[in-house]
Order: structure tokens, then C-alpha cells, then sequence
């Protein structure tokens, strides 16, 4: 009875949404780079960044759009470099990626720390409202659920559309897609396969960034240290679940946000009959279980993970 | 045009010198986050020197904190060495922990010459399965190590938390999540006196020489290395690919189980969820900047633990943050792989096409 | 010929190291006409068009295309992008396609300028749509390429270079991939669209097919041009003798008496993807003393049956006996136990490991022998003393025996090889493909060997692209042809190559 009382009431699906959209983001950065090809296990890291510079930013007087700026600046910085790793010289992506990681991530922290030496609380910035469309708003259930979100969610949205429109009904999406599957295809029209991947694990690393903001603009007011949680890997593991489809990464992630906004709602109203970590671990098993059964009939962009060099057939 | 080729035989001094280049450009790299925080980067090297050789205590204490880094690096060096990316060290740290806290605190009556080979032996078959299940998954399904891995150091971690309020929960903890004090019998013994150094560290050195014996001179290793290094070739030379995968697989979780136990109970006496302050990733720093060589662990996990000891003194003295030893460590990771790219390879311009 | 020259190749020639690709070669090319480039594999017909395509700079030579008002233009050598803009389109062996895009993206990749906000599908599909209609190229444009059959995969390469406007067209061993009916297919969409005016350049060794479809022949053998004949004169005989050369190399050799058998196969089939991993109900026997040529065009079934041999795919059907039991496990390690010997295709992909050393990657099938392993660990002293012992015996030259295997020269990788599988004394040995890459003397060396080994009673299974090769080696002959493999009763060059073109002799 209550299990329906949850999933009917209007605070569980605006949360799902909610907790929806730095994942998305996640995801759809994530899916770009490995379109092109090239893994990005920087993305936990890169979230680390997107949270730390936009909040720090907007902090300093950039305004929120000025931190979201910011933020996917900071972003396409860290892809920048993991592009240089790994496209030109070839390295290993698992590795390079995770370097990433530790990078983007303690210079968040060192920043962080060196800007506001000894806070007992964090400072706040004033964050995203939700916006309030005049009777949108007002519409019985979808109006609290839809209407009452941040400009950020409506951004990632907006962005799951414009990722599917670029990489399916443009030339450039069809040069990207190429790429990731046989960079000799592209190479031999005349295509730059460097260039298309620069560029694409460039501005997924934006989005991932975007993806960290979220956190410190929308969702929470002030940063603070683990606040990223896995949220990167568990991205990792939505784009092999979703098919590397911007649609499906998109549903993959509003099932997250569901299960996410569910088990807090259950453990606030139903108790403890298991014990609430059962509901915190679900999620990452559930993406290991995803895993393992898409891995076979998976279709990875075929060049994934392989170095391609000019004029080496 | 310009042509990336594979250098003809790269010396000993390029497979030797690149890591020890790049770890002392990180050094040195350091000097911009410090100028950027205001620090007199004189005094910072002075001071982080000074936390490492300053006594007798400063110099334990680094190796107190290699010790850890030691395994978590073995761990990640024997899983490399296969091509097998193990990214799970942190969680298989735990699971070892959980295991020794389990057995060691009160379950098993036993003197100490009893006690603390069977908490070892418990913690590691701990972080084997830890990293047995990842490898199952990659061998029977297909499944990706690196993201099964590292979703598990999450589980494992939410796990540990569990525990830790539940079966583990030390009854006399006030509440607190953390487990019962390990029993006296088990605990490693202090190498010396009134510092905090304790046998973990022999323990640590073993294991890496018994690694390297076994890479370099056991037919096990021998299929491990023709696995990782050229999997089609093993197999058409009949050696057992998944097999191998998996005995490397288990090998790797058990030494990074054995972190867990060494530090659960040589350091802290008691498990609480902040044991490790990500030993499990740094320990893939530590294997990289050790060229995959077990003995070369050794020394790259005291580098690193002096980079963090010593951060912390420069940090107390002169109020900069410490997080500058994880960036230093991140740099040096990426230092040495592009170290290890020149090295391999020489950039060659040609002017005639491909041939 | 009534029609103008539109493409003209004069004195082209690449050396590769010691080795000559091509020697002046010249060969002019008409509107609307098939040239058909005919040669043995390694008679340097890929090397002219891939200079063509500008893959290769020759060292000397010139290429001169006609524009589009037919005038004569010298082309820029050595950059693709030059060569795709004067309308030359290339087909290769292997295509490069993007499987997991459809074919009308294929088609499409390259064509539009990048930022434009979307595709103009409608138009190119029309175009695309023409182009079938003018020569009946037919393909599912909105299927993924990896679900397209090798044809239809084929007619998207194709389509592509058209959509590309493409005048001239390289066709690289286009029957190579396709079954009988699909290169029928095939030379009538060519049929259609040379009375457009398309000029098609087509590499093959198949004489049937060449003598059907073509205008003009040229035949290229060691490098050079050594024939050019209009296909009106030319018969299979006078085609087959320019292509293979009329002498016949002596290899002086004692004849051996067969022993007992030593591999059988009886109607064994196995299912592949396609016909390049079949076998069709394939029966071999190989005796004692006994060297068993299969000769046949690359891609009929030559790699199942390695495969099969050397234990990584198990068959559909039928059986195997090696030394009269009967193999029922098909893995590496069983094939080793059995006395089979494996001198594979790939010497570096599969025959060593590149970044471990010489002594190592002798000993890596041998990690059961008590002599390697005590108690698990490796014997080095053993290791070390055979590897010296071996690289003695067999001339292996390096850096040594403890530098990396990476480090040796192609002949001394298969020197390693050859010293790894004769020191098991094994009751067969599979030679894949053994001096293909070999300077002269290293492949003479390994052919040595290789009679060496038959002295001492084993039996040989050697498979082979090069025709010589075979016939100076092998006391019988077995052709190989779309998976089936025939028994050729004569050692008859002609009569052998009209079989590895699917004759019936």
C-alpha cells in the first residue's frame, strides 16, 4: 500500500527527475567520447571539477550561466588532456582515464581547501530555482513533477535531444559514429579522425562537467569533499546499458533517479524491515547486473579502446 | 608527415630513468600549486623533506604508510601484468579487513603464531573473491573488469557500513560504526619500539619478492606474462587464457585483501569505514610508476608515501592544503605515461608515403 | 578502340627493401573500358594501384589522368585525397566500411560539409537511388553494413566511389570474397555501368572471369608487365602461361616412401561465417615421409582448415585421426599432445610473443615438459641451454637469446619457429603460409627443413598462395576451392591453376 502511495505521489517523480539529471549529463558525455572511440574514466574526476569550478565561480560573482561556462570549460580542460593522452599518443585509455581521475580531482580539492583555508560551514551560494511556468506549474501532477524543475534539468533534457539530432541527422554525428567504429572508413573520405575525436571527448567532457555542477548549483548549494560518490562510474556503466542510444541512456538514467528517489522514500515511511544499505548498494548492483547481461550482445563502437595512427594500416 | 614508430630496443636507462624523471618532475611540478597558494616554495621542499627524514618517528611513519602501498601496487602489478584491469583494490582492501575483524576479534582462541597466519589467510581468500567474481563475469559473460570492479569498491564500501552497524559493530562502541578491537594475539607486533611501524611492512616486502620470483621464474608467471603480453599467441601455444586470467585475478584480490588485514591489524587495532584513504587507487599509481615490476613496488610505494608523509608536515607548517600530495601523485601518473611513451616509441617525420 | 585514353600509368616502379614491387610499369587506360590486371598473389598488382590511389609514392614513373573536359592532367602522387578528387574510386580486398553505420551513411560519410545542422538525405538518396537504377547495383541502403551480406557490402564500396563520381574504378580482387552467383551479379553491374562511360580497372587471378568480362588483359608477373593482349585473342592456355611462366623449377629430392597415415580427416565440415572459414565435407590424408601441398586462391577455406589443425575451432562434422586415434578434444594443447607441429599464418600475431624472449618463446609450448617445470617453477638453466643449443642449430640471428623476440627479423622469427616445433620430433607438422614474407634465403632455409623433416618420417600438411612453392615441395597435390578440397592428379602448373579457379580439370 505504501509502496503505491510512493510511487503515485507527485515528490517521487519530480526527485526522480531530479536526481535524473546529472546523470544524464554523465551519460550523454560519456556516450560522446566513446562514439568516437575513446573510453573516458576520467568522468569521475571531471565531475569532481564541474561541481568544485562552477560553484566556485558563481561564488565569485560569474552568475550562474557564468558558472555553468566555467564548469564546461573546466570539463573540456581535463578532456583536453586525456584527448592528448590517447588519441595522438595512443595510451592506454584505462589508464590515462583514471589518471584523470586522481588529477581533476585533487586539483578540486587542493583548490578548494586553498580558497577557503578552515570553513566550519561550507558557504552557499544561491542556486538554481526551480522555475515556475505560470499554470504549467499549476497542472495537477505533471505541473509539480515537470514544471517545478531547475533551468539545469531542462538544460540536460534539451541536451539528450540536440546529443541525438548531432550524432544521427548530421554529417558531423555521421563522421563522429565512423570514427568510433572504423577510423580507416573516415580516414579514407578524407575525414581528420584526430580531429573528430578531440573534439568529441572535448565537449563530453563539457557535458560530464555540466553534470558536476548539477550537483553544487542545482541540487545542493555548496560543495563539499565526496559529494561525487561513483555517480561517474555508475555513468560508465548506463552508456553500456543504454546501447551507447542517447534515448535509452536517458530512460537508464531516469530508472536510476526512480529507484534512488524510491528507497529514500521506503526507508522514511516504511522503516527499517532491512537494513538501509541494502537500498544504497541496489544501485550499483543493479549496473553490474545490467552489465553482464548486455555485455555479449553489446555493440560496442568497434574501434573502442584501440589506438588508431595515421598511415598505419 | 609525421610517423610514430616503436623504438628498436628501448635501454635499460630509458626503462629505468623514465619513471624515476617523471616522479621528480611531479616533485617539481608541485612548485606551481604551491606558488598559487603562497607558499615560499623553498621552505614547502624543505619542510616536506624534513617530514620524511627529520627523525627516526618521521621516516616509520612513511614506511608505516608505504606499507599498504606496497600491496595495493602488487595487487595492481600482478592483475596488469595479465592485461586484467583491476581497479577494485579499494573494495578488495576492505573485504580483507572485514575478514581479519571477523575471525580476529574474539571468534578463534588461539596464540599468536596461530592466530595471525589464519587472519591472513581468511583476509586474502577475502579480497581473492573479491576479485574472483569481476573475473568470472569477464571470462564467462563478457563483462568489462574495469567498470565491475570499480562499481564494486562502491558495494563493497556500502557493505562495510552495514557490518559495521550490524554483526561487526563493536558492542562497547557507544554507537559508533566501527568494529571490536582486534584480540592481542592477532595483532602484528611493533617492528620497532614506541613507533607505529609493525610487521605488515616484512610481511609487504615478502609478498613483493615472492611475486617477482614467481613472475620471473614460476611457469604460472610465465603464463601470465605471455597472456597479458600477446593473449592469441598463448592460446595458440596452448596456454589456458582463462584460466590463467583467473588465477591472476585471484592472486591480485588476495594481496589486496592482505592490505586490509595489515592495516586493520598492525595500524588501527579496529575496522572503521575511513581505513583506507583510497590505498586501492593509489596503489595503480604505484604499479604504473613501478613499470609492472613487483621489486620496483617497493621502491615507488616509499616514494609515494613520502610525497604524502611529507605533504602533511609541509601542510601543518605552512597551511597549505594537503590534498597537494594527491596532486602530486596524479601528476606523477601522468608524467610516467608519457615518460613511457617516449620511451617506447621516437616520433619520425617522413616525407615518402606509408610502406 | 574508338574511345580516348583517360588514364595512363607510365614506368611506374616501388622497390620494398631488396624486393621490386613493381618494375616500369606502363598500362594505359580507355573510357568505358574493363582492363583486367592479371597475376599470381605477389606479382605486384595491389603495389601499381595503390600507387595509383596514392597509398605508395613510386620511385620513379608517372600517372596522367584525363579531367573532366578530357584533357590530360598529371596527377599528384602519393596523396589519396589528390587521387579521389580527379575521380579515381578504389575498391579494396578489404573494405572500408563502418559496419555499425548503415549503408546510406557509408555512402553519405565524407560527402557534406561537417556543420551543416543536418543531412541532406533525401537528395543523396536519390542520387544514390539513380546510381542503382543505371547498374542495377542493388543494396538494402538502410540496413546496418554489418548485417549485409560480403556482396552487398561490396556494392556499397562501390556505390560509395560512384556517389563520389568516381570515373575510374579499381575493383581489388572483387570475386575474391563473393560466390559464384554474386560475381555473376557483380560483372553485369559492371557490364551496366561501363555504357555510362565508367572505366573499371580489375585485379584478379581467376582466368574464367577475366576472359568473359574484360576488354583488355594485362598480365603482371614479378613485377612486371609481361603481356598485354586484347580478351578477343587470348584463350585460357595462352592467359595461364603468361600468368605462371612456362619453367617449372627443379628441386632435386630423393623420393620417400609413404609411411602409415598420420593425419586423416574424414567428410569434415565446418560451418564458418562465410566461405573463407568452410569446409565442406573435406577429406586429407597425410602419411609418414609425405609432404601434402594445398594450393588454392587466398580466402577458400585455407584458414578453417589451419584452424582445425592446429586445435582453435572445433568442426561441425565429421572426424579427425592423427597416427590412427581419433582426436576428440580440438584445443592447442591437444593437437601438441597428439605430435601436431603448428607453423601458423601470423608468425607475429601467433607464432611468438613479442615482448618476452627468444629463450621464452622457445619454450612455450614445452610448460608441461618435466625437462621446463620442476615443482612449478621454470628451469632456467635447461631454458638457457636449449635456447643457445637451438639458435645454434637453427641459425636463429639477433640480439641474443634473452632480447626480446620483437627484436628479430621476419626469416628469424620463423627460424624460432621452426627450431620450437621440430625439437618435439612432432608426427605432423602444419606449415601455414611458411616462407610467405621470407627473403629468399631464409624461405629456402625453411623449405630445407621442412624436406629435413619428412626424412625423419613426418608427415607434412603445407598450405600455400604461392603455386611454385607448393609444386617444388609437395609429393601430392590437394587444390583448395570454395571450402571443397579436390585432389589434383597432375603436376601440371596450367592444369592446377584452372583448378584453383574452380575448374573442373
Amino acid at each position: 500500500m505504501e509502496i503505491l502511495q510512493i510511487l503515485l505521489s507527485e515528490s517521487f517523480w519530480n526527485a526522480t527527475l531530479r536526481i535524473a539529471t546529472p546523470l544524464i549529463f554523465g551519460v550523454l558525455g560519456a556516450l560522446l567520447c566513446e562514439k568516437a572511440g575513446v573510453l573516458n574514466l576520467g568522468i569521475e574526476g571531471i565531475f569532481v571539477a564541474g561541481a568544485m569550478a562552477g560553484w566556485m565561480a558563481v561564488w565569485l560573482g560569474f552568475g550562474l550561466w557564468g558558472g555553468l561556462l566555467v564548469a564546461a570549460g573546466v570539463g573540456g580542460f581535463f578532456g583536453l588532456i586525456h584527448a592528448i593522452l590517447t588519441v595522438p599518443l595512443g595510451l592506454s585509455q584505462h589508464v590515462s582515464g583514471l589518471g584523470i581521475t586522481m588529477f581533476a580531482t585533487s586539483v578540486s580539492y587542493f583548490t578548494y581547501r586553498t580558497a577557503l583555508p578552515q570553513v566550519s560551514s561550507p558557504p552557499r551560494i544561491e542556486p538554481f530555482r526551480p522555475l515556475d511556468i505560470p499554470i504549467l506549474s499549476d497542472l495537477p501532477f505533471i505541473g509539480p513533477v515537470l514544471f517545478q524543475q531547475t533551468a539545469m534539468t531542462w538544460l540536460a533534457l534539451f541536451m539528450v535531444a540536440l546529443v541525438w539530432w548531432v550524432l544521427n541527422r548530421t554529417p558531423l554525428g555521421l563522421a563522429i559514429r565512423a570514427v568510433g567504429d572504423n577510423p580507416d572508413a573516415a580516414d579514407a573520405q578524407g575525414l581528420s579522425v584526430y580531429g573528430l575525436r578531440f573534439g568529441a571527448i572535448i565537449t563530453g567532457s563539457a557535458l560530464m562537467a555540466l553534470g558536476g555542477a548539477f550537483l553544487t548549483m542545482s541540487a545542493f548549494d555548496s560543495f563539499f569533499f565526496g559529494m561525487v560518490n561513483g555517480r561517474g562510474w555508475i555513468c560508465i556503466a548506463l552508456v553500456i546499458f543504454a546501447s551507447w542510444r542517447p534515448g535509452k541512456a536517458l530512460i537508464g538514467a531516469l530508472l536510476f533517479g526512480a529507484f534512488e528517489a524510491f528507497q529514500v522514500r521506503l526507508q522514511t515511511q516504511v522503516g527499517a524491515v532491512v537494513p538501509g544499505q541494502i537500498f544504497l548498494m541496489a544501485p550499483y548492483v543493479l549496473s553490474i547486473f545490467a552489465l553482464v547481461i548486455v555485455a555479449r550482445r553489446a555493440e560496442y563502437p568497434r574501434a573502442l579502446l584501440k589506438p588508431w595512427f595515421k598511415g598505419q594500416r | 608527415m609525421i610517423r610514430i614508430e616503436p623504438r628498436e630496443a628501448p635501454s635499460n636507462w630509458w626503462t629505468l630513468g623514465i619513471p624515476v624523471a617523471s616522479a621528480l618532475l611531479a616533485l617539481l611540478l608541485a612548485a606551481i600549486p604551491l606558488a598559487l597558494a603562497g607558499a615560499n616554495i623553498f621552505e614547502a621542499y624543505i619542510q616536506m623533506f624534513k617530514g620524511i627524514f627529520g627523525s627516526t618517528f618521521a621516516f616509520t611513519e612513511m614506511l608505516t604508510r608505504a606499507t599498504p602501498l606496497i600491496f595495493t601496487g602488487l595487487a595492481a602489478t600482478l592483475a596488469f601484468r595479465a592485461k586484467l584491469w583491476n581497479i577494485g583494490a579499494e573494495g578488495q582492501l576492505y573485504l580483507g579487513a572485514m575478514a581479519a575483524v571477523a575471525v580476529g576479534t574474539g571468534l578463534i582462541d588461539a596464540p599468536g603464531f596461530i592466530l595471525i597466519p589464519i587472519i591472513l589467510i581468511t583476509g586474502a581468500m577475502a579480497g581473492a573473491a573479491g576479485m574472483a567474481g569481476p573475473a568470472y563475469l569477464k571470462t564467462r559473460f563478457g563483462a568489462d573488469e574495469v567498470v565491475t570492479t570499480l562499481l564494486l569498491n562502491f558495494i563493497i564500501l556500502i557493505f562495510l557500513q552495514m557490518m559495521l552497524e550490524g554483526p561487526l559493530q563493536d558492542p562497547m562502541g557507544l554507537g559508533w560504526p566501527q568494529s571490536s578491537p582486534i584480540v592481542d594475539a592477532a595483532i602484528l607486533p611493533q617492528l620497532i619500539p614506541r613507533m607505529r611501524l609493525h610487521w605488515g611492512l616484512i610481511i609487504a616486502l615478502i609478498t613483493a619478492v615472492i611475486a617477482q620470483i614467481m613472475l620471473s621464474k614460476s611457469v604460472w608467471g610465465f603464463k601470465l606474462r605471455a597472456v597479458g603480453e600477446n593473449a592469441a599467441a598463448a592460446l595458440h601455444a596452448g596456454i589456458g587464457v582463462k584460466r590463467t586470467l583467473m588465477s591472476a585475478a585471484i592472486v591480485s584480490g588476495a594481496v589486496a585483501g592482505l592490505a586490509g588485514v595489515s592495516e586493520v591489524a598492525g595500524l588501527r587495532g579496529y575496522l572503521t569505514t575511513d581505513l583506507s584513504p583510497g590505498y586501492g587507487y593509489t596503489g595503480i599509481v604505484v604499479a604504473m610508476l613501478a613499470g609492472l615490476s613487483p621489486i620496483g613496488v617497493v621502491i615507488s610505494a616509499i616514494f609515494i608515501a613520502s610525497v604524502f608523509v611529507g605533504a602533511d608536515t609541509m601542510s601543518r607548517a605552512m597551511g597549505v592544503s594537503s590534498y597537494l600530495a594527491d596532486l602530486v601523485v596524479a601528476m606523477s601518473l601522468i608524467c610516467v605515461l608519457v615518460g613511457g611513451f617516449i620511451a617506447r616509441f621516437k616520433i619520425t617525420r617522413t616525407d615518402k608515403g606509408k610502406s | 578502340m574508338p574511345e580516348p585514353v583517360i588514364l595512363t600509368l607510365s614506368n611506374l616502379s616501388k622497390r620494398f627493401g631488396s624486393v621490386v614491387a613493381n618494375d616500369a610499369v606502363s598500362i594505359d587506360l580507355h573510357r568505358g573500358e574493363v582492363l583486367s590486371l592479371l597475376g599470381e598473389n605477389g606479382a605486384g598488382k595491389t603495389t601499381l594501384m595503390n600507387m595509383l590511389f596514392g597509398h605508395y609514392v613510386p620511385d620513379s614513373g608517372s600517372i596522367e589522368v584525363a579531367d573532366i573536359s578530357g584533357k590530360m592532367q598529371p596527377l599528384t602522387l602519393g596523396h589519396p585525397q589528390a587521387a579521389l578528387e580527379a575521380g579515381i574510386g578504389m575498391v579494396h580486398q578489404h573494405f572500408t566500411l563502418a559496419e555499425n553505420l548503415t549503408a546510406l551513411d557509408n555512402i553519405l560519410l565524407g560527402s557534406e560539409s561537417l556543420f551543416s545542422w543536418r543531412h541532406n538525405r533525401k537528395a543523396a538518396r536519390k542520387k544514390v537511388s539513380q546510381i542503382i537504377e543505371r547498374t542495377g547495383l542493388a543494396a538494402p541502403l538502410d540496413e546496418r553494413v554489418g548485417n549485409l551480406s560480403v556482396g552487398e557490402r561490396q556494392r556499397v564500396e562501390i556505390l560509395k566511389a560512384l556517389f563520389h563520381d568516381a570515373r575510374i574504378l579499381v575493383l581489388d580482387e572483387p570475386t575474391a570474397v563473393l560466390t559464384p552467383q554474386e560475381a555473376d551479379t557483380l560483372f553485369e553491374n559492371i557490364g551496366a555501368m561501363t555504357k555510362d562511360g565508367l572505366s573499371v580497372i580489375f585485379i584478379s587471378h581467376k582466368l574464367r572471369e577475366v576472359l568473359a568480362f574484360s576488354h583488355r588483359i594485362a598480365v603482371l608477373r614479378h613485377g612486371k608487365k609481361v603481356g598485354e593482349i586484347a580478351t578477343a585473342d587470348a584463350d585460357e592456355r595462352v592467359i595461364a602461361r603468361m600468368m605462371v611462366g612456362a619453367d617449372t623449377p627443379t628441386t632435386p629430392r630423393d623420393t620417400q616412401k609413404p609411411g602409415a597415415p598420420v593425419l586423416e580427416l574424414n567428410n569434415i565440415t565446418v560451418k564458418g561465417k562465410n566461405m573463407r572459414t568452410s569446409l565442406r565435407a573435406v577429406n586429407l590424408t597425410v602419411h609418414a615421409h609425405e609432404v601434402v601441398g594445398i594450393a588454392g586462391v587466398s580466402g577458400n577455406g585455407q584458414s578453417a582448415l589451419a584452424q582445425l589443425v592446429s586445435g582453435l575451432i572445433s568442426p561441425d562434422g565429421g572426424e579427425m585421426q592423427v597416427d590412427g586415434q581419433r582426436i576428440s578434444k580440438f584445443t592447442p594443447p591437444a593437437m601438441l599432445n597428439a605430435g601436431i607441429g603448428r607453423i601458423p599464418e601470423d608468425r607475429h600475431h601467433d607464432g611468438v610473443i613479442g615482448a618476452m624472449s627468444v629463450a621464452e618463446n622457445l619454450i612455450i609450448e614445452r610448460l608441461q615438459d618435466p625437462a621446463i617445470r620442476k615443482r612449478g617453477f621454470l628451469q632456467q638453466k635447461y631454458i638457457q641451454d636449449n635456447a643457445k643449443q637451438l639458435c645454434k642449430d637453427y641459425d636463429v640471428r639477433g640480439p641474443g637469446i634473452d632480447a626480446d623476440a620483437r627484436l628479430l627479423s621476419g626469416g628469424n622469427i620463423q627460424k624460432l619457429i621452426l627450431a620450437r616445433v621440430f625439437e618435439c620430433a612432432p608426427r605432423l607438422i602444419l606449415a601455414n603460409q611458411p616462407t610467405r614474407g621470407l627473403d629468399l634465403g631464409a624461405a629456402n632455409e625453411v623449405a630445407r627443413r621442412l624436406l629435413e623433416a619428412r626424412i625423419r618420417g613426418a608427415g607434412i600438411l603445407l598450405i600455400s598462395e604461392d603455386l611454385d612453392e607448393v609444386l617444388a615441395l609437395s609429393d601430392r597435390i590437394m587444390v583448395i576451392h570454395d571450402g571443397h578440397l579436390v585432389k589434383a592428379n597432375t603436376n601440371d602448373r596450367e592444369a592446377i591453376g584452372l583448378m584453383m579457379a574452380g575448374e573442373q580439370v
